[in-house]
């Protein structure tokens, strides 16, 4: 056990403290509380230019354990969230086997409390098999030891109407939410031949790529929170990628309805315009769209219209990559950048402060998903779930140095801005100098 | 020339486009001597790598290089280690390893060529000859031999050095999923022509309203615009289920050359000679779907000339890629 001294930090880049963190908690804001106790060590952090954070709640990565062990287990995938400043972690139910029984929350629950670098959630199945017919055991799930709340098919839009209202109001019954992937299967032309490949629009229509409409998402966003309004219950939207679809979002919440949204990082930043490289790093899910929607996706995160940010962290083994663009698996690597791809869109570019960024990055998450512990106050008393971070710092990406196996990062030779220095996870030194010390179950990376 | 590769025409210079063209016209008059063979190639290797069947283009390709003397294989993907899954990287990286020159790629992904070229799977010259529904250069460019042949002696001038400012292409038919009508579209544009399309919405990309054409929904209105060639696009047999337009029947009615289109065809002179409008179409035809068995035998229709033209044109593009000199002194 070791108790830290944290001196200088600017709290959400504001007021300058000194933070003591024994317990698990932070014990003051105040160097004259940290004597040294016996039998403890006390480490001092000079963190003079750091901005002291609450630790980043992700609702939205792949882990691929079960399963896909090649492409990511919890443990890196832990490492990887640790180091990019996360202290929590949704893992998504498309593992093989699915996670659509209480047994498979409660292997990667217990491979997550094994690892020790992050917290990990299990995302519970919506459908069975995520096959979109029968529901899943969202209550066996929700009951196991994992308190399964959140239920997505992530990967996998709930098409059927019916069944997405009986899931609605099923989650209801359990305290839990649905996740939803908008995607129209028919307007994507999904399990045919030919399935959509990029954003739909003047750059699809050059490549001869099949395209991917913003309507195919904004669509099943405008019903569903139509079903959320009609049944009573909440509803959550993965990673929303158009202008569109914030303007559906928008109503719906001015109207009352109990809804939130995510934005990943890479929806910020990048556009279809990559994609004339064809190079399948840049093949995403839901697809990279157009300047004029990242900015849209910009102001509505500011704004509070999306609610959070969230990774849809999507580790792929390189030869799902290096092969035609039409084959490639769908996914980028996002946890280790996250931190820096949003200081570079939003805080860089004047649209938020880190208040607010802690509030996208940290507090709003840990509500929706109802971590209490999480996302919380940088204040006396509250759990050590904390990052300290150097905005002046610039890193070349380079996946390699990556702790995640995926070496598929889109933003691979960009020089971006911030850095996460350390990490606490309950007052236990996840991080420390950039670089992973050591899990809060003796791990070592 | 400064091309290491002919991926697309999108990005191909007026300069290096004329340049393959006028080389086309050496190589066609290769192609009509007793002797057609030069030894330019000789010593070098050319590997058609084709993933889709295409008799027609493999033969082409394969008859352009034999004419440069170039030793030519064949590896197509039925028969091959790609049925058993070897992946593209592996494919080529194996190639590379027996010492090809050229890669000539058929492939129904976009971008399979454009990918090829990008990565350190291979040195070797990299010739697109048709990627998914992405571009077709090498056809576009024996299409716009074509066009040039017939509308620079109209006015008077030799093909050589002539490009196609002024002349009113008309496409037809499914620019969605065609290689030949994007590949068409850059090039006929960057030399000179004023390029339009008639097609059904469903056939037309979203994201059209950026490309330099003028768009028809009405295969009459785009006719009545007094074009000087029309080019008819080939409708894939899965595109007529009903997906995209009702049937065949209608698709011909209203989209088809029928020949009662034909008779108004027929009319059209090239801009302002007396010369008749030219007829093209890429092969293999629907004969009473797209075009009639009229119109595809009419003294209009240059579709047999194309054939010819698609050997000078490759031929050309094997010999500049390989032949040339690059700036850093090296032969490609």
């Amino acid at each position: 056990m070791t108790d830290y001294l944290i001196l200088g930090a600017k709290v959400l880049g504001e007021s300058t403290a000194d933070l003591v963190l024994r317990d698990g908690k932070i014990a003051s804001l105040g160097a004259d509380t940290a004597a040294p106790r016996e039998d403890v060590s006390l480490e001092t952090i000079d963190a003079t230019g750091l901005i002291a954070l609450p630790g980043m709640v992700d609702m939205h990565t792949h882990l691929r354990e079960p399963g896909r062990e090649d492409a990511e287990t919890v443990e890196t995938g832990s490492r990887a969230a640790a180091k990019g400043g996360f202290t929590a972690v949704h893992a998504m139910a498309n593992s093989t086997p699915v996670a659509d029984t209480a047994g498979v929350v409660e292997q990667v629950q217990r491979l997550g409390a094994d690892s020790g670098w992050t917290e990990v959630y299990p995302v519970g199945a919506v459908t069975k098999g995520l096959a979109g017919t029968v529901l899943a055991e969202l209550g066996a799930m929700a009951e196991s030891s994992a308190q399964v709340r959140m239920f997505s098919d992530d990967g996998h839009c709930v098409n059927n109407a019916q069944l997405m209202r009986r899931a609605l109001e099923y989650a209801t019954t359990i305290g839990g939410f649905i996740a939803q992937h908008a995607q129209d299967a028919d307007l994507t032309s999904w399990d045919t031949e030919h399935p959509a490949q990029m954003n739909e629009g003047s750059v699809s229509a050059a490549l001869g790529l099949p395209g991917w409409p913003a309507v195919a998402e904004e669509a099943i966003i405008a019903r569903d929170v139509l079903l959320a309004d009609y049944v009573g219950a909440r509803l959550h939207v993965c990673h929303v990628s158009t202008a569109g679809s914030v303007e559906i979002i928008r109503w719906a919440k001015q109207r009352g309805i109990q809804v939130t949204a995510e934005v990943t990082p890479h929806h910020l930043m990048l556009t279809d315009e990559l994609v004339r490289s064809y190079n399948p790093v840049y093949k995403v899910n839901p697809p990279l769209r157009t300047e004029a929607d990242t900015h849209a996706l910009r102001d509505a995160l500011a704004e509070g219209i999306i609610d959070v940010v969230a990774t849809d962290h999507a580790p792929h083994p390189d030869q799902a990559k290096e092969c035609e663009w039409a084959q490639a698996a769908m996914g980028m690597t996002g946890l280790e950048t996250a931190l820096s791809a949003v200081q570079h869109a939003m805080v860089e570019t004047g649209l938020i402060g880190w208040r607010r960024f802690a509030e996208i990055t940290s507090v709003r998450p840990a509500e929706i998903c109802g971590h209490t512990h999480q996302g919380r106050p940088l204040a006396a008393g509250e759990p050590a779930n904390l990052i300290l971070v150097d905005p002046s710092a610039t890193t070349t990406i380079t996946p390699e140095n990556h702790a995640t196996k995926g070496r598929n990062s889109p933003f691979r030779g960009l020089e971006l801005p911030g850095q996460v220095r350390h990490a606490f996870l309950g007052g236990h030194a996840t991080v420390l100098d950039g670089e992973l010390a050591g899990s809060r179950t003796g791990r070592t990376a | 020339m400064s091309l290491r590769h002919l991926l697309d025409t999108s990005s191909l210079s007026r300069q290096d486009a004329l340049a393959i063209l006028d080389t086309a016209e050496e190589m066609a008059a290769v192609s009509s001597r007793e002797v057609k063979k030069l030894p330019t190639l000789r010593g070098r290797t050319v590997v058609n790598l084709f993933y889709e069947d295409s008799t027609r283009t493999r033969v082409s390709f394969e008859t352009a290089a034999k004419r440069l003397s170039a030793d030519v294989v064949n590896f197509s993907a039925k028969g091959s280690s790609v049925s058993k899954g070897e992946s593209l990287k592996d494919t080529v990286q194996t190639l590379e390893a027996m010492g090809a020159d050229a890669i000539v790629i058929r492939h129904g992904a976009s971008g399979a060529a454009a990918q090829l070229a990008a990565s350190d799977w291979t040195e070797a010259a990299v010739i697109n000859a048709g990627d998914g529904t992405h571009e077709h250069p090498t056809q576009a460019l024996l299409d716009a031999l074509t066009l040039r042949r017939g509308w620079c002696p109209a006015h008077g001038r030799p093909p050589r050095g002539g490009d196609l400012a002024g002349m009113k292409v008309l496409i037809v038919g499914d620019i969605l999923h065609s290689r030949v009508a994007r590949s068409n579209v850059w090039l006929l544009t960057t030399l000179g022509a004023e390029v339009s399309l008639a097609a059904p919405a469903t056939l037309l990309p979203k994201g059209i309203s950026d490309w330099p054409v003028t768009v028809h929904h009405s295969l009459d209105a785009a006719l009545a615009a007094d074009p000087d060639a029309v080019m008819m696009l080939r409708i894939q047999a899965e595109r007529m289920g009903g997906a995209y337009f009702p049937h065949a029947a209608e698709y011909t009615r209203r989209w088809g050359l029928t020949d009662e289109r034909l008779t108004v065809l027929q009319q059209l002179q090239m801009g302002g000679t007396s010369e008749p409008a030219l007829l093209l179409h890429p092969g293999p035809m629907n004969r009473g779907v797209e075009i009639s068995a009229a119109a595809a035998d009419s003294p209009q229709a240059k579709i047999l000339d194309q054939v010819a033209h698609g050997v000078a044109v490759r031929m050309a593009v094997l010999h500049l890629l390989l032949s040339q000199n690059h700036d850093d002194g090296s032969t490609a």
